[in-house]
């Protein structure tokens, strides 16, 4: 049995992995910005097995809110276990090109947000001896593109802390996962057009329960990526630069 | 709003849509546009298809809502397809009242083309076990629909092909199982009237009757083929659960069915049991969702597609009408890979358009080829027609328009029940050619 709290709980990957747990009848504390959407998202998790469910409505950029809200989740479910980190915007990157305070905004979502909340679960399950924290950043961090190099600047800042802190928490017997999803069909890319590189939301739920169960510190879902991702990022920066990618 | 290619099961007609999905179920339709619900897309022909148009997708909307395991009363949202169901209920001892051939239909598409099984001369269609469910209007409205409640509508969405407005959810009685198994008698018979006589001397003590057909074979032996009759089981027997391994992973270049493989095909699989009877218990996965085993096993038909032809004749009419329906196809040298035949019961279906009535209904595909397949077709929905039967539209993408509407007596009065912003290829289709 596994206590669960989920940051980002109704993007459509967090619901996904909350299916597959609550199938084993898990616990699970939701944190989302839409009371509505996470109540529906609840009766079903509550349908699928779950022993407990709970809803908590937090925007995470409010971060000053982070500590009362983790008091609160370990209140309402005596403990917690884990931590699911799945929240996250898609930057418009034109829009930080032309604007810092929008840059600004989006590297606090998708990066100073997470790093504010792990500060304090990390120091917690560090005095515990024990826990999971599982986040999901992102193959744009691996290497900055022209593209999305905002976007792909703040999951490399999160890759970055999740490299360290996994390196300070193994003798907490605490484990920490970078989750590094591809392209994955979901709400916030509806609007590419999708080719074979993507990959559904249960595919990479599956993916992101297997490589906590296995322990695994960094996981490239769908797999393949890992091996894209190793050429781009081996590609000589004096030819790089002319790409346009 | 995103461009994706949405197709239907048999792939033809091969129509691009514009997809719109409808993920929650306190979101809204989108506005100033036709559109057309859409489930799992696993209709064969045109109905789950809106040209020029947009598709309302249901597949994100796949939430359960409530479910009491000690009455099996089960209501969730439209887009869960029965699979989900099953995987959730079976373990409880809970099983489907009715299913059809796939399992990879949702609720709310089971709903809207009242979908049969095996078991239709004793429990009827889908929509019997439907105690109730949600349509939200193009307008924004939202109305519950039951035997008690909003009626008419309830009438006229079972079965009404998406057109009365989107589903948001559906609630439905499931019924108890002993066990995931299934006992299955398989009898090799020889001419159409055994068919006959088989289906009548197994229908009070069977639940689920089905035949495949040899449709190659000619005179005497026109209609033979292996009869199945089963019962789920009772006793204490655990078959273990086949994996879906197979799958066409691409499309290949040309059909894969055509005249020779057709042959060997129809030969060696009315030839493969050797004994006239056969008994076995097995997992219902093989049972009830055979083709489910193999992933995407529309794409053996190749890029052009395929179209299914399904109808029901009144049973003064059956046997001389489907002997030739299976003559016209062995003339036209146009064998089916799989003929289904069965014979329907007279539960009557709730809906206005509900396709299940009393005869018999066959089942049949073909790899599109053109005009030829086309003229074939013509020649089927003629005889259907004089037979008085009726064609199933979610397996339809060619009957005639002024034949649809004597299939479907009912027509005129389900009109007052669609949504003005709600269209589909089908609809448009049998509409306009009257």
């Amino acid at each position: 049995m596994k206590n669960w709290l989920i940051l980002g709980a109704t993007s459509a990957i967090a619901e996904e992995v909350m299916r597959i747990w609550a199938g084993r009848g898990y616990k699970l504390f939701l944190v989302a910005r839409n009371q509505d959407k996470m109540d529906m998202i609840k009766a079903d998790l509550g349908v699928r097995g779950a022993s407990q469910v709970e809803t908590y409505v937090l925007d995470a950029n409010e971060t000053t809110k982070h500590i009362s809200m983790l008091d609160e989740a370990d209140k309402r479910m005596g403990h917690i276990d884990g931590v699911f980190v799945a929240h996250g915007t898609l930057p418009d990157q034109k829009a930080c090109e032309q604007s810092y305070d929008v840059a600004y905004q989006e590297i606090h979502t998708n990066a100073l947000s997470v790093i504010s909340l792990l500060t304090e679960v990390a120091n917690r399950f560090e005095v515990r001896g024990h826990g999971d924290i599982a986040v999901i950043s992102s193959v744009a961090g691996d290497r900055g593109r022209q593209s999305n190099y905002v976007y792909g600047a703040a999951k490399a800042l999160l890759s970055s802390f999740l490299q360290g802190l996994r390196n300070r928490l193994v003798k907490s017997n605490v484990h920490v996962l970078t989750i590094k999803p591809g392209f994955v069909d979901t709400p916030m890319t509806a609007e590419f057009d999708k080719g074979a590189l993507w990959a559904s939301t249960e595919q990479v739920a599956q993916g992101i329960v297997s490589a906590v169960d296995k322990q695994r510190n960094e996981a490239y879902l769908p797999g393949f990526w890992w091996a894209i991702m190793f050429i781009i990022k081996h590609v000589p920066e004096f030819i790089f630069k002319k790409l346009s990618m | 709003m995103m461009a994706k290619q949405y197709v239907s099961w048999g792939r033809y007609p091969y129509k691009q849509q514009k997809g719109f999905d409808f993920s929650w179920r306190n979101q809204e339709l989108p506005e100033n546009t036709n559109f057309l619900p859409q489930g799992n897309a696993r209709s064969y022909g045109d109905s789950c298809m809106n040209q020029n148009g947009v598709v309302v997708s249901s597949r994100k909307l796949n939430r359960f809502i409530n479910y009491d395991q000690k009455t099996g009363l089960i209501r969730c949202e439209a887009g869960v397809t029965l699979n989900q169901i099953l995987d959730l209920v079976e373990p409880h001892g809970w099983f489907l009242h009715v299913t059809p051939g796939t399992k990879f239909v949702t609720v709310g598409g089971a709903l809207a083309n009242d979908v049969h099984g095996k078991n239709h001369h004793v429990a009827g269609s889908f929509g019997c076990y439907v105690t109730q469910f949600e349509i939200m209007r193009s307008d924004g409205t939202r109305m519950v629909c039951s035997p008690l409640e909003n009626a008419d509508y309830f009438a006229a969405t079972i079965g009404g092909l998406g057109l009365t407005g989107f589903i948001v959810w559906v609630e439905l009685n499931l019924k108890k199982v002993e066990n995931s198994a299934v006992n299955v008698e398989n009898i090799k018979y020889n001419s159409l009237s055994e068919f006959f006589t088989l289906s009548e001397d197994s229908e009070e003590d069977y639940e689920y009757t089905v035949a495949w057909v040899d449709c190659l074979a000619k005179g005497e032996q026109a209609g033979r083929g292996h009869f199945s009759r089963a019962n789920h089981a009772k006793n204490q027997v655990k078959p273990s659960r086949p994996k879906m391994t197979l799958s066409v992973p691409i499309d290949p270049p040309l059909s894969m069915i055509n005249s020779l493989t057709l042959k060997a095909f129809n030969s060696l699989y009315y030839n493969r049991q050797k004994e006239e009877r056969a008994y076995s218990t097995v997992h219902y996965d093989p049972f009830f969702y055979p083709l489910d085993g193999i992933k995407n096993w529309n794409r053996v038909y190749g890029p052009k597609g395929f179209l299914q032809f399904q109808c029901v004749i009144p049973p003064e009419n059956s046997e001389s009408a489907i002997r030739e329906i299976l003559e016209r196809i062995s003339a036209a040298n146009r064998g089916s890979f799989l003929a289904v035949l069965k014979v329907f019961g007279d539960v009557p279906s709730p809906g206005l358009l509900s396709f299940p009535r009393p005869g018999a209904t066959l089942a049949l595909d073909f790899p599109y080829q053109g005009t030829k397949t086309l003229a074939l077709l013509d020649q089927l929905d003629d005889v259907v027609f004089q037979s008085k039967g009726a064609i199933y539209p979610a397996k339809d993408a060619h009957m005639s328009g002024s034949h649809y509407n004597q299939y479907y007596p009912k027509v005129e009065q389900f009109k007052q029940f669609i949504d003005p912003a709600i269209s589909s290829s089908f609809w448009s289709r049998v509409m306009e050619e009257k």
